[in-house]
């Protein structure tokens, strides 16, 4: 049969991959977003223990492998907490963004940590508690610096995405090995997979650079005062 | 079955030898790797119009794509057009040309932030641009991109588990085989974890040593400068 | 407690380590004063300054606001705040704000205002200071003189009962000083109350109630500046100004 017209037949089917991938790499960061952040201020501003604490998690979800990650959570920590019916998706979610709450919580720190200390005396000397301070002045300033460094987590989410895989969730990779399976066509599907990454990867790369020239302010950056 | 009798018998051994392929995927990609990496970032910064797009094609290329798809490729796909390769062979190449790009980043940045005087007082003594390269900003560059490259190391080693999709039993091939035979999943993969951790830390740590080694006073970091 | 004056400073001692900065400062303001430190730097004069609004606890020693004491106050410093204000020699001007919103953003979230009445105040405020028309640009287009006048109308703007200055023009250019200058004295003139720490010796002694020459971290001599100029018997800043001349070279 003619490779051309069997690619076009299976097409469609590997873009549904597209929206599972995404689904998943967005929830991911979103998860990763809603842990990394209140780390970030626990490791900057928390006490002692609190600081301990975040540091063994970082070192822990940055230190294992992905695979070995989804294989602990998979087949051991969920079905042991009594978890075992949720699908794989839920369980790549749930690994891949503890993991990329690791990695964004010390990108916000990095952030926070260069932000001037003149700022929150200013708020401070102003009456703003601490709180008030760190909502109002430093972590306005800390998300702008932080935005080009966060924005490497999405192509690094997204190509590790392909990880889930290997447990079965259902995505981009996962719908490429079926359909190479079910029509024994390799090479070209490979490379259509392939180039949708890159799409994916690089569309989603501009969308953020866009998002970083809406929000710039002129002549700041990292480093002042 | 007796918790001890388990661990000293049946998994120990079996890690053990899981780890030993590990290191070996480890020693055959990371250098091959480094030096790619430092190739592509001086043909980038300092090839030709055609030597220079190939290589930003290269990391563009590779740093889009999932390894574990670029794997796929390797092992599954090339024999379809008449290339084969053992699953560890395929494994090291994919490992390889993943590793050479990110470092490829690294280096390229720490070339940037070499500042050209450098070059220019090399060729004014009479070296060639090729002996400038590598006598005098290559050895600079270098210090400045060991965290990055040493970070770029530290996935390498994560991401050889990835071998196991591809039928290299490595460390995480090996535990999950125990695991799946034994039931014991949750253990199984914590010891898994734990051999990663040691040796993600010691990695870490012998990282440290060597920067203070061959620190050079007044240079600093590329990561320290931007902080300023 | 009586409160014929402003504020009150009663024996603050601050040290960092093993270095006593402050030994022992004690001085009472009373409303529409302006009081200058002088004196060599590393007396301590700003850590004085920072230990009135707490943002530097000091080691021993007590203040009060109109009566109030500011010292142990727990989180009601941060009222208290709102009636000290305090004009940074780095401005620290929050650089992701217009110059407007700088103003503003205290009034909102501290003051709980309204839009459009922290807006008019923020307004009034730069228009005191001669910012009115850059009110939409960002600290860092900027020159030094006019932050530091920003940051004055923002401190302006909570209507403090006293505004401490902590070395406001030691970061600008000669021609820069100048236009800070005159903002501060205008509002001495009009019954601002405040403590300026300087090395300007020409404000000092013209718009100065008392001038305090701080050495060691003591008070050293306190005076009217035509006292501690002009009066045989005080010597110490005599002394120091004219150091300070043969190093400036004027």
């Amino acid at each position: 049969m003619d490779v051309l017209s069997i690619l076009i037949d299976w097409f469609p089917y590997l873009l549904s991959g597209i929206g599972a991938t995404l689904g998943l790499v967005l929830s991911a960061l979103a998860l990763g977003f809603a842990l990394g952040l209140p780390m970030a201020l626990g490791q900057v501003y928390g006490s002692r223990p609190v600081r301990s604490v975040i540091g063994v998690y970082v070192w822990f979800f940055r230190g294992l492998p992905i695979l070995v990650l989804l294989f602990l959570f998979w087949f051991g920590i969920f079905p042991g907490l009594g978890l075992g019916h949720l699908p794989a998706f839920v369980v790549g979610v749930v690994v891949l963004g503890l993991r990329g709450a690791a990695y964004q919580s010390q990108i916000f720190r990095g952030a926070i940590q260069s932000v001037g200390e003149g700022q929150m005396v200013a708020a401070r000397s102003l009456g703003m508690s601490r709180r008030t301070a760190i909502r109002s002045v430093v972590l306005p300033q800390a998300m702008r610096i932080a935005l080009p460094g966060w924005s490497n987590e999405y192509p690094n989410m997204l190509t590790d995405s392909a990880i889930c895989y290997a447990i079965g969730v259902v995505e981009l990779l996962t719908i490429t090995t079926r359909i190479v399976t079910l029509t024994y066509i390799t090479m070209p599907i490979y490379l259509a997979a392939a180039g949708i990454y890159i799409i994916l990867n690089y569309g989603g790369l501009k969308l953020l650079h866009g998002l970083e020239k809406r929000v710039e302010i002129p002549g700041f950056g990292a480093g002042t005062v | 079955m007796d918790q001890a009798v388990f661990i000293f018998e049946i998994l120990f051994p079996a890690l053990m030898q899981g780890l030993v392929v590990t290191l070996q995927l480890i020693a055959c990609s990371a250098p091959f790797g480094l030096a790619l990496g430092i190739g592509v970032a001086a043909g980038r910064q300092y090839g030709g119009r055609v030597i220079s797009w190939l290589c930003r094609m290269y990391v563009f290329l590779v740093k889009g794509t999932p390894l574990l798809l670029l794997l796929f490729i390797l092992y599954f796909g090339l024999p379809t057009i008449g290339i084969t390769f053992t699953a560890f062979t395929a494994s090291v190449i994919g490992f390889i040309l993943c590793n050479g790009a990110y470092n490829a980043e690294y280096v390229r940045g720490a070339l940037m932030s070499i500042k050209d005087g450098q070059m220019v007082a090399a060729q004014a003594l009479g070296m060639t641009r090729a002996q400038a390269i590598t006598s005098v900003v290559l050895p600079q560059a270098l210090r400045r991109a060991i965290p990055g490259l040493s970070n770029e190391f530290i996935y390498l080693i994560k991401y050889s588990s990835l071998a196991y999709m591809l039928t290299v039993i490595e460390l995480s091939g090996a535990g999950k085989l125990v695991a799946t035979e034994y039931f014991l999943y949750t253990e199984t993969f914590a010891a898994v974890g734990i051999v990663y951790l040691v040796l993600v830390t010691i990695t870490t740590v012998a990282v440290h040593i060597l920067e203070k080694r061959v620190a050079v006073p007044g240079m600093i970091r590329a990561t320290t400068a931007a902080q300023m | 407690m009586n409160n014929e004056y402003v504020l009150k400073v009663e024996d603050v001692h601050k040290s960092f380590g093993d270095k006593e900065v402050l030994r022992g400062v004690s001085f009472n303001v009373r409303r529409g004063e302006t009081k200058v430190f002088i004196g060599p730097s590393g007396t301590g004069k700003s850590t004085l300054l920072r230990c009135i609004n707490q943002l530097t606890i000091p080691d021993r020693g007590r203040v009060w606001l109109d009566g109030e004491e500011v010292t142990n106050s727990g989180a009601r410093i941060n009222y208290f705040r709102q009636k000290i204000g305090m004009v940074f020699q780095n401005f620290f001007l929050f650089d992701h704000l217009t110059a407007l919103k700088n103003v503003e953003l205290a009034l909102l979230k501290v003051k709980g205002m309204g839009k459009a009445e922290a807006r008019e105040k923020a307004l009034t405020e730069l228009r005191q200071v001669g910012m009115e028309e850059w009110a939409d640009h960002y600290p860092a287009e900027l020159s030094g003189g006019q932050a530091q006048r920003v940051s004055i109308a923002r401190a302006l703007a909570m209507d403090p009962d006293v505004i401490l200055f902590d070395e406001p023009t030691s970061a600008l250019d000669p021609e820069l000083t100048r236009e800070v200058l005159e903002v501060m004295k205008r509002l001495a003139r009009e019954g601002m109350t405040m403590l300026v720490v300087t090395h300007e010796m020409g404000f000092a002694c013209s718009v100065a109630n008392e001038v305090l020459f701080m050495e060691n971290g003591v008070v050293v001599e306190q005076g009217s500046p035509d006292l501690l100029l002009h009066d045989p018997r005080y010597t110490r800043m005599k002394d120091f100004i004219g150091r300070l001349d043969t190093f400036r070279g004027d």
